[in-house]
């Protein structure tokens, strides 16, 4: 490896860490703008054309905010703790395949590193983030902090075997770790389909690893003032909000690369041959690299109006319930999925087809029999005071 | 618990698609009703003359204390309002000013009426006092013809009645 590569590899970094946290910038506005609309109200319009401009004026008012540290909070922790956030936020954009631009030698120039272990590495990295929650909330030496820093661990340590689960019927059905080899074993057929049930286990995993609404209990603001960064201002309680929103983008960009054929897009191919005799192979991979970073980009926006149009709709979760939504029905649906693929994998391995309906259809009945035959909600509820039978 | 999951998010999709019920102020008014209390106006009859006679009643009504009248003889060749006497200066404090409308009722010829403007606001202090050049109509808006008791002059009462405020 020469110093050059080493340079561009750098610039590479630079350039994707920049687009995330732009990629970020632009998804507040969007959600706020979409969520005033499912509730009836207009959003941000003033700060430029449409409110275009929304985000760096609130960028700029949060730089310029002073920067306060509590007197009995643990200096460097506190102050360390939003990086812990934000970093492993960043760094799951790394493996992921962001688009398709061959660079003439085999490789990918939108992929920025191609490992072995993809699937592990964000799995690992998804639940990294949470230390960044926990130390902030432990370092802010304050008692609803430390609930809201709690409830983080607790949730993202019960929904992460549900999600491990979700994506291991991804790499039993493709055989690989690597993200771009999943996403071109998606070529005839999409991972929904014969994975729905996985499909379905992962979003709900994932909004609840991404402790987004209706999982949002680590910022429940009736309970727990403002939860882990009651006591974080100006830039520090920023990196926070950017950590949890550019892991939400990425963990629907994981959805996609999984289930929804990453950046594959029907005719992408036959365009691609169609342009090499007209415009020449180098510009033509640039078309194709731009066009697929698109149909990558568009499907991630489908799933983030997605979470926006979930947020408008559905009210927080209790905490019991949070617990058993996890351990009693997203579990055992994972575990199911994995059976079922494993079993439809030895049964029919030469007809993806019929393997892939059979798949879907046992999804969807398991989908539809775990919301008719759930954990119930506990009727009774809690008795505070006994009262005498006879009144 | 998938189909109220569906319904649900049914109902909130069906507001994307409606104009939201906001209204963006600065660009668009919603008219106010027909007995609102906005900002004073001093009115005119429809000969041009000022409806103000400078009895300073009003002053006497205002329970926050904030209009101040200071009176003048009118000139009788050049008459500012019907009668002897006219506003000389006319202020009020639209800071103190609580929009009840008890100077509307004090007045004895209706020259103060509090119309339908609201957006008061200022950058200083000083600016919150609404002169009488401020208050006043346009000469060709006034309504209304001079009533007969006011044409009667020279019936000056005495000692004159100076409402000291």
């Amino acid at each position: 490896m020469s110093w050059i590569d080493i340079v561009i590899l750098v610039v590479k970094c630079l350039v994707l860490a920049l687009a995330a946290t732009g990629l970020f910038a632009y998804f507040t506005l969007f959600e706020r703008r979409t969520l005033a609309r499912l509730q009836n109200r207009v959003g941000p319009n003033r700060a430029g054309p449409g409110g275009f401009l929304q985000p760096i004026a609130d960028a700029l008012k949060l730089f310029f905010k002073e920067d306060v540290v509590p007197a009995m909070a643990d200096r460097w922790v506190y102050l360390l703790s939003p990086a812990f956030a934000v970093i492993p936020a960043l760094i799951i954009w790394v493996v992921l395949p962001l688009g398709y631009w061959p660079d003439g030698q085999g490789g990918n120039l939108l992929q920025l590193a191609s490992i072995d272990v993809g699937i592990l590495y964000l799995l690992a990295v998804t639940s990294l983030g949470v230390y960044g929650i926990a130390i902030a909330g432990w370092a802010s030496n304050n008692k609803y902090s430390m609930l809201g820093g709690v409830r983080a661990s607790a949730q993202v340590i019960s929904y992460e075997l549900a999600l491990g689960l979700g994506v291991l019927g991804v790499v039993m059905q493709a055989g690989s770790f690597r993200t771009e080899q999943i996403v071109e074993q998606q070529a005839g057929m999409w991972y929904i389909v014969p994975q729905f049930l996985g499909f379905v286990v992962f979003l709900i995993a994932a909004t609840a690893e991404v402790v987004r609404a209706p999982f949002d209990l680590v910022e429940a603001e009736q309970e727990l003032v403002g939860g882990y960064n009651t006591e974080y201002g100006s830039m520090k309680f920023a990196l926070f909000f950017m950590s949890e929103y550019i892991k939400l983008v990425a963990m629907n960009a994981v959805a996609v690369t999984l289930f929804l054929g990453g950046w594959r897009f029907p005719g992408l191919f036959t365009l691609h041959s169609e342009l090499i005799p007209m415009i020449g192979e180098p510009l033509a991979n640039a078309v194709l690299g731009l066009l697929s970073l698109g149909a990558f980009m568009l499907k991630v926006a489908l799933l983030s109006f997605v979470s926006v149009w979930v947020r408008a709709t559905v009210p927080r979760v209790r905490y019991d319930q949070l617990m058993d939504l996890g351990w009693k029905v997203l579990l055992p649906m994972g575990l199911v999925n994995i059976t079922v693929t494993a079993v439809l994998g030895v049964l029919l391995p030469d007809q993806p087809l019929v393997a892939a309906v059979v798949g879907f259809v046992i999804g969807a009945v398991v989908v539809v029999v775990a919301s008719r035959r759930g954990p119930r909600p506990r009727r009774e509820g809690v008795t505070l005071v006994k009262k005498p039978a006879s009144s | 618990m998938l189909g109220e999951l569906f319904k649900g998010l049914r109902t909130t999709l069906k507001y994307l698609f409606k104009k939201p019920v906001t209204v963006e102020y600065p660009e668009v008014k919603r008219p106010v009703r027909e007995r609102f209390r906005g900002r004073h106006q001093l009115k005119r009859f429809a000969n041009g003359m000022e409806r103000c006679i400078g009895c300073a009643l009003c002053a006497a009504a205002c329970p926050a204390d904030a209009i101040l009248v200071i009176p003048a003889e009118n000139d009788p060749a050049r008459p500012n309002s019907p009668g002897e006497r006219y506003a000389a200066r006319y202020e009020i404090n639209m800071l103190r000013c609580i929009f009840c409308g008890y100077c509307e009722d004090a007045c004895p010829t209706n020259a103060i009426v509090l119309e339908h403007q609201y957006e008061l606001s200022f950058y200083e202090r000083k600016a919150s006092v609404y002169t009488k050049e401020m208050l006043l109509v346009p000469p060709d808006q006034g309504h209304g013809e001079i009533p007969p008791v006011l044409e009667q002059l020279n019936r000056r009462p005495s000692p004159p009645a100076q409402i000291d405020l």
